[in-house]
């Protein structure tokens, strides 16, 4: 009876409960549609970061960064191995040997970058594998390579064709080799998909004459959230002959655009909530005023103010409630639309992403922690204004509320 | 002597708001027992109300104090006056008496669930109770879809379903129609009559005193007069 009473004193003013609950419906859809965007939009960068190729974090020989040659790059002793091994949130770590050389094929030439990379760690932390679209992955001792198939079409070369690659190897010799094509490879970023040869890491050091030396080393996190910590400690425990660099140093334009971009989103819920909660506020101010003489009557028949207080609060709870699934069910199909038809973007950012051989896309995240969360925000803030009613209730004189 | 169902002793109550004390009730003294059926009469700001308010533990006197069945309700507060009322005092008032959004038998129901009876022992009350104020057909109906003259019958058998010791109605008639009035009153006094149920009024309408056992008049917030039955019956019978 008490959740009827409750239930039917809703809808006294129909009108008024309904703009109330759909404001807070549109303030939970829209602030579950930005955070999904921006959980989204972070949730594909950690992916392109990793997945494409850069990884979580670096090690490097001092100075690779700034000025990535061959010449900087550095032996990959059972020392550091062992070292790097001790770090809790390590898996793995992927031993590449990167550098421009120039490709080519028949009569065509073109600069391309050369990866010289394991090929079972490599599959690990990028999957490579999964990028082949003709042709079969390589092995350890393979001495052949993988080209994207942006490359392949200026090279105008094909699955099983033989490539020659030539450059510089360390230490300023000559380096020259053959090798088969055995599979293509699609890599999502465009400057990627028209430059990137990969090849067995060994056979990349015999090409490069530069045996048991690697100029990067990217490590497989166990923990991709902790690798603050990692980098601390790794900092701490190699020699300053390593820089260690996580992928926002690497790429200070994509973090930072994240880092803007949540603050402002931080802010503007705010505000949108402030608003939508003083509007709630109002309607529960008018709902207690205009019905003083019914509460006074109910007090003095005998209902404590309590509990008076507490079918006040539940009326707001209950407007909330509705608010709030009504805002959930509604932003679901939404948010599941724009996750698999996400909205490109142009501009500025656009550029950042693509200079890093990411999609300019953002598509939203589907993660019941944005659902959750948002409702808890929601159902904290009306539990602050619900305490007016029983504030109110409680310094309620009942013999004047009925004298009017 | 009979056990008095309400006794008040130099009750006195002072409002002292604006500056300016409103002597509202002036050593007021009353003995009421059980199955009485009393109205309390007098000009408007006479202090009816406030006289009702502290019998029926509303309100606290400025001096004086209130027993009901031997319980100084003046020495009760916050929750504990509040369940005092539920258990003890049935009220019906001027207006505003009903929840408007439940229907006539919630409303009496409300009050025994307030007092934790058990819901088929509140089901068979309500039937009982709308019947004797002959209301059976209009249980389902909201207190907008009834008349004045019904919602206030619906509020006296909420008032009889706590099984208070004594209904207090302020002025229950002031917002009905003679007609209706003098139905309510009947009904009323029907139930002071079959059920023993102890009855205080307040009222200006004579048609209403005449149908008093006893009337207490109150003047500036004195008891000026409290007359037996019989004469304002033949008072009322001279005018006629
Ligand atoms: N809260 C209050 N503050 C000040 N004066 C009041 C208050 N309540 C009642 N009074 C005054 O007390 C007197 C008695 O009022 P009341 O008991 O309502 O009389 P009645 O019910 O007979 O009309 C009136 O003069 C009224 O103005
Ligand atoms: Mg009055």
């Amino acid at each position: 009876m008490i959740l009827k009473l409750i239930w039917r004193n809703l809808w006294r003013n129909h009108r008024r409960t309904l703009i109330t609950t759909a404001s807070i419906t549109f303030a939970v859809m829209f602030c579950i549609l930005m955070q999904s965007f921006q959980k989204g939009a972070f949730d594909n960068l950690i992916k392109n970061v990793v997945g494409y190729y850069s990884g979580y974090v670096q090690i490097h020989k001092s100075g690779y960064w700034n000025e990535r040659v061959l010449d900087n790059c550095f032996e990959l002793n059972d020392t550091l191995i062992h070292k790097i091994k001790q770090q809790k949130n390590v898996l793995d770590f992927v031993p590449r040997l990167e550098t421009f050389t120039l490709a080519s094929f028949n009569n065509t030439t073109k600069a391309c970058m050369l990866i010289g990379t394991d090929p079972i760690k490599e599959k690990q932390l990028t999957h490579l594998n999964e990028k082949i679209i003709e042709g079969t992955y390589f092995t350890i001792d393979d001495e052949s390579v993988l080209i994207a198939e942006g490359l392949a079409k200026r090279l105008n070369a094909k699955l099983n064709d033989t490539l020659v690659l030539f450059g510089q190897a360390y230490q300023g010799t000559l380096a020259a080799g053959k090798y088969k094509i055995i599979g293509l490879l699609h890599l999502a970023s465009p400057e990627m998909n028209n430059s990137f040869v990969y090849l067995p890491l060994k056979a990349s050091q015999v090409l490069l004459n530069s045996e048991n030396r690697i100029t990067t080393l990217a490590l497989i996190l166990d923990n991709p959230l902790e690798k603050i910590p990692l980098v601390s400690s790794l900092r701490t425990q190699l020699s300053s002959e390593y820089e260690i660099m996580d992928w926002e140093e690497m790429m200070p334009e994509i973090s930072n655009h994240i880092k803007a971009d949540g603050a402002s989103f931080y802010i503007f819920s705010a505000v949108l909530y402030l608003i939508i909660g003083f509007g709630f506020f109002g309607t529960v101010l008018m709902m207690t005023a205009e019905r003083k003489r019914e509460f006074g009557m109910l007090i003095s028949i005998g209902l404590k103010k309590i509990n008076l207080g507490l079918i006040l609060l539940g009326e707001t709870l209950l407007i909330t409630a509705l608010g709030v699934a009504s805002g959930i069910l509604l932003s679901i199909p939404l948010v599941v639309y724009l996750n698999r038809n996400p909205i490109q973007f142009t501009g500025e950012m656009a550029k950042a992403y693509e200079k890093f051989g990411f999609e300019p896309v953002i598509p939203t995240a589907i993660d019941s922690t944005v659902f959750i969360s948002q409702a808890g925000f929601v159902l904290i803030l009306t539990l602050f204004i619900g305490l007016y009613p029983i504030w109110h209730i409680h310094k309620l004189d009942a013999v004047k509320a009925l004298r009017n | 002597m009979k056990q008095a169902v309400i006794d008040a002793h130099n009750l006195s109550k002072i409002y002292d708001e604006d500056s300016i004390p409103v002597v509202a009730l002036d050593h007021a003294q009353l003995h009421l027992n059980r199955g009485e059926f009393t109205a309390i009469k007098g000009p408007s700001g006479s202090g009816k109300t406030t006289l009702l308010n502290m019998i029926g533990g509303l309100d606290h006197p400025s001096s004086g104090y209130v027993e009901i069945n031997g319980t100084n309700i003046t020495k009760l507060h916050g929750n504990a006056l509040i369940d005092f009322r539920l258990n003890n005092i049935g009220f019906v008032f001027q207006s505003y008496n009903l929840i408007p959004v439940l229907t006539a038998k919630e409303n009496i129901e409300f009050i025994m669930l307030l007092q934790k009876i058990p819901a088929k022992q509140r089901e068979m009350r309500v039937l009982e109770l709308l019947k004797q104020v002959g209301l059976e057909n209009k249980g389902d109906k909201r207190p907008g879809e009834l008349s004045g003259g019904q919602q206030q019958r619906i509020a006296v058998a909420r008032a009889l379903a706590s099984k208070p010791q004594f209904i207090l109605a302020d002025e229950p008639t002031a917002n009905l129609d003679s007609v209706s009035a003098t139905n309510l009153l009947d009904m009323m006094l029907k139930l002071n009559e079959e059920e023993n149920m102890t009855f205080v009024f307040s009222t200006h309408d004579q048609r209403v005193i005449s149908r008093a056992r006893r009337v207490i008049t109150l003047e500036d917030g004195k008891i000026v007069e409290d007359t037996a039955p019989a004469k304002i019956t033949n008072g009322i019978n001279l005018l006629e």
